[in-house]
């Protein structure tokens, strides 16, 4: 395990009006640990990982990476540190096809694009680099298919594929298993069990299953705040998170 | 520059900045709540001075032309509404903008054939002919002030529609929420019908009430529709303060830049270069604020 | 195989359009070279609009502004050099295009549309209402640009037929060029942004750099196109930067189909033969319909723009389709 965490963030808060959707959260994601973040609807853990990935701005707190200040800076500034998202709703190319969609996510990392001249497919590192990350997510099938063709799970992989094809060194992963099938989640699980060692991912989930079997550490989240955070066994005993999220009503999973 | 022509331009701009306000609301109001960008809002100015002209030689007297050419243009809007706008909701704003510029060609030469391309003239309603005395030299026509007052109330009648009664309740709901407001059982086609049809007709009057101090000229239309996009992009695109805030600041800009002289490195940059004033403005804003000083940051 | 079929008929129709000269009137000869004149601008305006999704309104100013750059740059009674006046020209197209493009490339959606139109008319009053360049008259080329190179003169711009291969020979040059940049890193990332241009920020690409880069990059293409139809007329005047122009040009890429490369040439073929025809219109009901063309023309824009929302190649696209099905 790393000493020091690769993202940390020190009282976050993010207000919308007069609705505070994070509250004073201080949260650390260490490389080689899945660290999940579970809570009701509504508990802002979208809105975290919003502001973690630098779409949103915090109204107080600091975010910072390998222990440097990265608190505000947008998100392609966030993305070039090692810093790589996946969305909730699937945010993809649609018109392009799977591999394509993993050469611009890879091209972003490994290739300089103010290159007019030469054709973008004679890369060979971009290519690689999205193949790989195609197959990682178990997709290498349905490369050249365009992902509007593509059924929802699939695109979902698509959605994970791409992030892994930037290389990053922190993974926010916003319920990656959302709409997929057993089959389907059961091989993403394996990928985030194999990626841990040497990623800090960051893991907002409702599958239950899925948070038990490959977390090292849990955060649950309660109307923006914290409520209580450490390994699964102390989450799963702990009477205030049942009381509050696991006891009352089991997830549905898609 | 002394006190009165100071006073006389200050009052030239302002009235400038009511007259343009009464343009840009329309479209702003078209836009935020239909989605439409119409770029042929420009050619209704055009046509309600035409038809001001028209009307007024034909029914000899101002006071009735305007009312009827109300009407006239109110009733052309419900019908271009019908036939072709309508065609145009959720549609691509670049499809929006094609159309609606085919729509300005079809009105310029419809122009040309009704009412011919010479550079017409309304005089000024005799009620209204006369001037007010600021020094022993210098007098403020009467017209222009009624022009100022005019604007002004029509732009506190818009906002008292909007902001106080069910019509207006209706219209804010469906720029929030158009699904929404029809799945309640309101009639969206008759409102936008409405909005349509009175935004163009915003811009007609402004058209009309101008003729008397205005040249009736083709394509009198371009320049104030180019005017109307600066000020939305300046106060933001639907916004009725913003657009009334840019419609001020850019006829006073306008209106003290034609007469003052400024140099600058030995170049005589004001009055020459007094149209591009307002650019420079709109410049400004999007370096500071690109959605606009009252805009919706998306 | 595909591929080197359709480059074959493209070979073959640059082959063809090369013989037109030596077998067509004068007239005709100039109309097509001003129609390849306006498929260069109309592929620069394509690039914007089908492949980065920005909506340009002003585009006519990076035409325009080639065309006065060799105005202003062309000695009085005396002719310019083609091989400086040129680069010359393109140059202050694109710096235009830098200079608008910084400030523009800011807004987003229907704020892009107006600003773009806002800033290309606040040029065209510039040089309609000052003294700059000749004012609303505009200014003429007195002697057209020569192309001596110590001594030789490979051809010759006051020669009609050496106009017309120059202009094939930039339409094909660019119709490569804009192939080359589309299939580049470059043109991924401008494709990737019209598709979704949050997930590119989001990738780590700093999208305002590559939006304003392709608009400099267009606006200079226009520019080439200006300085060729300033060539072909000996004058230039505000109109070249005004928003008909820029409304026409839109109208070509809609309507050959917006998003392919050629689509643009057909659209501005199919534009400018429209245009001829209409103008040519005889007298009925004593009204001079040639005159007023410009009302059918905005008749037939309303129209197009209802039912032929993918133009052209999407309607022969759409009529290959049918016949694909039978056969397979």
């Amino acid at each position: 395990m790393a000493e020091r965490p690769a993202l940390a963030t020190r009282a976050l808060t993010r207000h919308f009006g007069g609705l505070t959707a994070v509250r004073e959260v201080s949260i650390e994601c260490r490389v080689g640990e899945v660290h999940a973040i579970i809570g009701p609807n509504g508990a802002g853990k979208s809105t975290l990982i919003n502001v973690l990935s630098g779409e949103l701005r915090p109204s107080a707190g600091a975010v910072e990476l390998d222990g440097d200040d990265v608190t505000g800076l947008p998100p392609h500034r966030m993305s070039r540190l090692g810093v790589g998202r996946s969305y909730q709703k699937t945010n993809v190319f649609l018109p392009f096809t799977a591999v394509e969609n993993c050469r611009i996510a890879a091209q972003a990392r490994l290739a300089s694009s103010m290159r007019f001249l030469r054709p973008a497919l004679a890369n060979r590192a971009v290519n690689e680099a999205a193949e790989r990350a195609l197959a990682a997510a178990g997709l290498e099938a349905r490369a050249e298919t365009p992902v509007a063709a593509l059924s929802h799970g699939e695109q979902r992989q698509v959605e994970i594929a791409m992030v892994l094809a930037t290389s990053p060194r922190v993974l926010l992963l916003d319920e990656p298993l959302a709409g997929m099938g057993a089959e389907e989640s059961a091989r993403i699980v394996e990928l985030l069990r194999r990626l841990a060692p040497d990623h800090a991912v960051l893991l907002v989930e409702h599958d239950m299953d899925a948070v038990f079997a490959v977390a090292r550490r849990l955060t649950v989240m309660v109307n923006g705040a914290v409520l209580e955070s450490g390994p699964p066994e102390t989450i799963r005993a702990s009477r205030a998170v049942r009381e509050a999220y696991l006891g009352t009503e089991e997830p549905v999973r898609g | 520059m002394d006190l009165h022509t100071f006073l006389i331009q200050l009052l030239n701009g302002v009235q400038y900045g009511l007259l343009l306000f009464l343009v840009a609301s329309g479209l702003t109001l078209v836009f935020g709540i239909m989605g439409i960008i119409n770029v042929a809002h420009g050619s209704f100015y055009m046509i309600g001075a035409y038809l001001a002209w028209s009307l007024t030689a034909r029914l000899g007297s101002f006071w009735i032309a305007v009312p009827a050419a109300i009407v006239i243009t109110a009733a052309v809007g419900v019908l271009l509404e019908w036939l072709v706008i309508r065609r145009l909701y959720g549609r691509d704003h670049l499809y929006q903008v094609l159309l609606t510029y085919g729509l300005i060609l079809v009105f310029e030469e419809m122009r040309s054939l009704l009412w011919g391309d010479d550079v017409r003239g309304v005089p000024v309603p005799a009620s209204l002919d006369a001037s007010i005395p600021l020094s022993d030299t210098l007098s403020y026509p009467v017209y222009r002030l009624f022009i100022s007052g005019v604007c002004l109330a029509v732009a506190l009648l818009i906002v008292w529609v909007i902001q106080r009664t069910r019509l207006g309740m209706t219209i804010r709901a469906g720029a929030v929420d158009r699904q929404m407001v029809q799945s309640l059982g309101i009639d969206v086609h008759a409102l936008y019908r409405v909005v349509f049809a009175g935004g163009i007709t915003l811009a007609a009057f402004a058209g009309m009430v101008s003729a008397p101090v205005s040249a009736i000229a083709p394509g009198m239309g371009n320049p104030v529709l180019v005017l109307s996009f600066v000020i939305i992009v300046i106060g933001g695109m639907g916004s009725v303060k913003g657009a009334m805030l840019a419609s001020l600041l850019i006829g006073l800009v306008d209106t003290f830049g034609k007469v003052m002289h400024l140099e600058i490195a030995g170049v005589r940059v004001l009055p020459e270069l007094s149209s591009m004033t307002v650019y420079l403005l709109m410049a400004v804003v999007l370096l500071w604020r690109p959605e606009g000083i009252f805009g919706r940051r998306t | 195989m595909g591929m080197s079929r359709s480059a074959l008929a493209l070979a073959l129709c640059v082959a063809a359009l090369a013989l037109v000269p030596l077998a067509a009137e004068t007239f005709y000869v100039q109309f097509f070279a001003k129609i390849m004149i306006m498929a260069i601008f109309a592929m620069s305006l394509d690039l914007l609009l089908g492949y980065a999704g920005l909506v340009s309104f002003g585009h006519a100013a990076f035409y325009g502004a080639a065309g006065y750059a060799l105005a202003l740059t062309t000695p009085q009674y005396q002719a310019a050099s083609f091989w400086t006046s040129l680069p010359l020209a393109v140059a202050a197209s694109a710096l235009l295009a830098l200079a608008i493009g910084f400030f523009v490339v800011r807004t987003r959606g229907i704020y892009f549309i107006m600003v773009t139109l806002a800033f290309a008319q606040m040029l065209f009053f510039l040089f309609y209402d000052t003294k700059i360049a000749g004012g609303n008259d505009g200014i003429y080329i007195d002697v057209r640009p020569v192309a001596d190179l110590a001594g030789w003169r490979p051809f010759s711009l006051d020669d009609y037929r050496h106009v017309y291969w120059l202009a094939l020979a930039f339409l094909a040059a660019v119709y490569l060029l804009l192939r080359a940049v589309l299939r580049s890193p470059f043109g991924r990332v401008v494709s990737g942004i019209r598709v979704n241009e949050q997930r590119m920020i989001s990738l780590g690409y700093p999208t305002f750099r590559y939006k304003l880069a392709c608009f400099v990059i267009s606006g200079a293409i226009a520019g080439i196109a200006g300085y060729l139809a300033a060539v072909q007329f000996g004058v230039v005047n505000p109109e070249t930067m005004g928003w008909h122009l820029s409304a026409a040009v839109m109208m070509m890429v809609i309507l050959g189909g917006m998003g392919t490369l050629l689509g643009p040439v057909l659209g501005a073929a199919a534009w400018m033969l429209l245009e001829l025809g209409l103008q040519g219109l005889p007298e009925a009901g004593g009204v001079n319909l040639g005159k007023h063309w410009q009302m059918f023309m905005g008749l037939f824009i309303v129209v197009a723009t209802l039912v032929l929302p993918h133009g052209l190649v999407g309607l022969a696209r759409s009529l290959r389709r049918p016949a694909e099905r039978n056969n397979g």
